[in-house]
């Protein structure tokens, strides 16, 4: 079991609430992993501990099976640890190279001695990432605010994986998008996971957890209430899990917890 | 027959919307270029309306008197394209213009010739004119003080240090060679073509010399290339546009947001405290209120150059377009002997006129 990512053991308390209760998860490289779960569910302050937002009480996170300390957003960046939150976090004003370079502009020396931006290498190398994830983009030096919702889902995604993502989390990714855009954006997880990268999708949408997750965890206050592959279950299965109706959750999280066993 | 009943309406609406489709790119260029052609026409209507308006030299007065608004207006764009406002450059101008002439005053009696006493007073000044802005950015930044009220406070701050400062006499011993920088020019030609730089030609009276760029001018346009040049072409002016496009995201994508912040409201103070040294060689003095009618001109000219107050947007070039409409109603205005207080009103409803204009084109973007 060669974990990409593993977390063990994960608490977080807020107050009396324990939002995360010892919850141990793992994602390998080139899978998508979907945590589900209801509003409060736990599955948010989960993620925001893996990438840096939060700190976790109790319990370790391994990459690569060695154990890191993730204490802010920068160090998991620098773990390799990407997060496309629902807004983005895109500057609207700025075209889709300055938006992948943010924070980490080019620079090229005119005249010797002036130090100034160098769009023109930055929008190459945004257009390179774009190709490698065959996402088409009419024009790069048209602002952010000018592009879809799904362009600018595309915009980035591209900019985490350009910067070397090992992991992307993605919260919520088609939440805000039309039809043919939600297909769109599935697509390009789809060939993040075909490029070896590994995926934890957070999303209420049934639809595309089936469409592209291998594996789902389902969490209920706190708890991480059952793991499943995807191929193996069903919609009904897994909103037994999230909803709690024990009948068909317990009985087979048993049945699970066996075969692990014995694995 | 459904089929029949969805094409109908859309044939029946297909002579409308071509009219209003045209109707509305007319609109729409006239909405991108606004700004020039509104440039134009004023230009237009003060040749005919005062006389003398129409010649090269009044180009030259033009400049020469709008340097100050032009300086303020680099300055107010910097902070409005981070999405704040800066209202202390106006005082601050004032401050500056009485700290130079005070400070040449002082450095005078200590025998260092007065090139040396006019650059040290130049540089002290530009030191001193950077605490308003730090204060200003510090409190924005670190303290999360809303914009409007740090500078605001600052702008109080200022007019009274000022007062303090002059005691109720204007700020007058400029020194000489200060003034004559003020009221001189790059190159002058005399008779026969002989021309020399800086310094004039002793003619006798009647002999016309030809006077070509104030040196204030000259200066003025290096200091503002070079702040085009870092809001549109450095690390510094691009994230300067990110803060004020998506704080969040710069946050996140690791700007150190704070110092840069910090420094925008350093770099308007910076400015303002130039247009103070700039006030103080044109006019020989330096008083409280100096850029105190400027504030709401240079707001205007960045706000018609098309940068929204809500940050994000703007350049420099087309600031100095916005303050070029303001700079040639000044100097059209007074040239036809019209109160100034005209111009104020004037003033006033074009920077309405040109909010309500940037408003309709995002809505229709």
């Amino acid at each position: 079991m060669d974990y990409l990512l593993e977390t063990r053991n994960i608490t977080k308390h807020f107050g009396g609430l324990t939002a995360v209760d010892h919850v141990s998860v793992g994602l390998r490289a080139g899978e998508a992993l979907a945590v589900l779960g209801d509003n409060g569910a736990g599955k948010s302050t989960l993620i925001k501990i893996i990438s840096g937002v939060h700190r976790p009480d109790e319990g370790e996170i391994y990459i690569g099976g060695k154990a890191v300390r993730i204490e802010s957003p920068m160090d998991a960046l620098a773990a390799g640890i990407e997060t496309i939150y629902q807004d983005l976090a895109l500057a609207e004003n700025l075209d889709v190279g300055a938006n992948i370079f943010l924070g980490r502009e080019r620079m090229r020396r005119s005249l010797g001695i002036l130090r100034v931006l160098d769009d023109q290498s930055m929008r190459e190398e945004a257009q390179k990432v774009l190709d490698r994830l065959d996402i088409e983009i009419p024009s790069l030096k048209k602002t952010i605010r000018t592009l879809s919702g799904g362009q600018r889902q595309a915009v980035a995604i591209s900019r985490s994986i350009y910067w070397d993502a090992k992991v992307l989390i993605m919260d919520e990714p088609t939440a805000a998008l039309g039809v043919a855009e939600q297909k769109k954006v599935l697509n390009l997880v789809r060939t993040l996971k075909g490029q070896g990268i590994g995926i934890i999708i957070i999303s209420h949408q049934m639809y595309d957890v089936f469409e592209v997750a291998d594996r789902l965890a389902v969490m209920r206050r706190g708890l991480l209430v059952g793991e499943r592959v995807v191929k193996e279950t069903t919609p009904d299965e897994v909103v037994g899990l999230i909803v709690g109706s024990e009948t068909v959750g317990k009985e087979r999280q048993e049945g699970r917890t066996a075969e692990t066993a014995e694995e | 027959m459904p089929n029949a009943n969805a094409t109908k309406p859309i044939a029946a609406r297909g002579a409308g919307p071509e009219r209003a489709g045209s109707v509305r790119a007319l609109a729409s260029i006239l909405g991108k270029r606004w700004v020039l052609i509104f440039l134009a026409l004023e230009t237009l209507y003060f040749c005919f309306k005062s006389q003398g308006f129409a010649n090269l030299n009044s180009l030259q007065i033009l400049l020469f008197y709008g340097v100050l608004v032009f300086l303020l207006a680099t300055a107010e764009l910097f902070v409005i394209v981070t999405g704040g406002i800066d209202l202390s450059v106006g005082y601050v101008l004032g401050f500056a213009s009485i700290i130079s002439i005070k400070l040449m005053e002082w450095l005078g009696p200590l025998g260092l010739g007065e090139p040396l006493t006019v650059l040290i007073g130049v540089c002290l000044t530009l030191v001193i004119g950077l605490v308003p802005g730090l204060v200003n950015g510090w409190l924005v930044a670190y303290l999360k003080v809303p914009p409007f009220i740090a500078t605001f406070s600052m702008l109080g701050v200022c007019h009274g240090v000022s007062e303090l400062i002059i005691n109720g006499v204007y700020a007058m011993g400029l020194p000489k060679l200060a003034s004559d920088i003020g009221s001189g020019y790059l190159l002058y030609v005399g008779p026969g073509g002989r021309a020399s730089l800086f310094q004039g030609p002793v003619v006798d009276r009647g002999v016309t010399v030809l006077d070509i760029v104030p040196n204030i001018v000259v200066v003025t346009s290096i200091i503002i290339g070079i702040f085009a040049f870092v809001l549109a072409r450095s690390k510094f002016g691009r994230h300067v546009y990110a803060l004020g496009g998506n704080m969040d995201a710069a946050i996140r994508a690791g700007i150190p947001v704070k110092r840069r912040l910090l420094g925008v409201y350093a770099l308007s103070s910076f400015l303002a405290s130039l247009g103070g040294i700039v006030y103080a060689f044109m006019y020989v003095s330096g008083k409280p209120d100096a850029g105190a009618s400027l504030l709401l001109d240079a707001i205007a000219g960045v706000v018609i150059g098309g940068a929204s107050m809500f940050g994000g947007s703007g350049s420099v070039g087309r600031t100095m377009l916005g303050a070029l409409i303001i700079a040639v109603l000044d100097l059209g205005l007074r040239m036809s002997g019209t109160p100034t207080f005209d111009k104020y009103i004037l003033v006033g409803v074009i920077l309405i006129l040109a909010v309500i204009i940037e408003r309709y084109m995002q809505e229709k973007a």
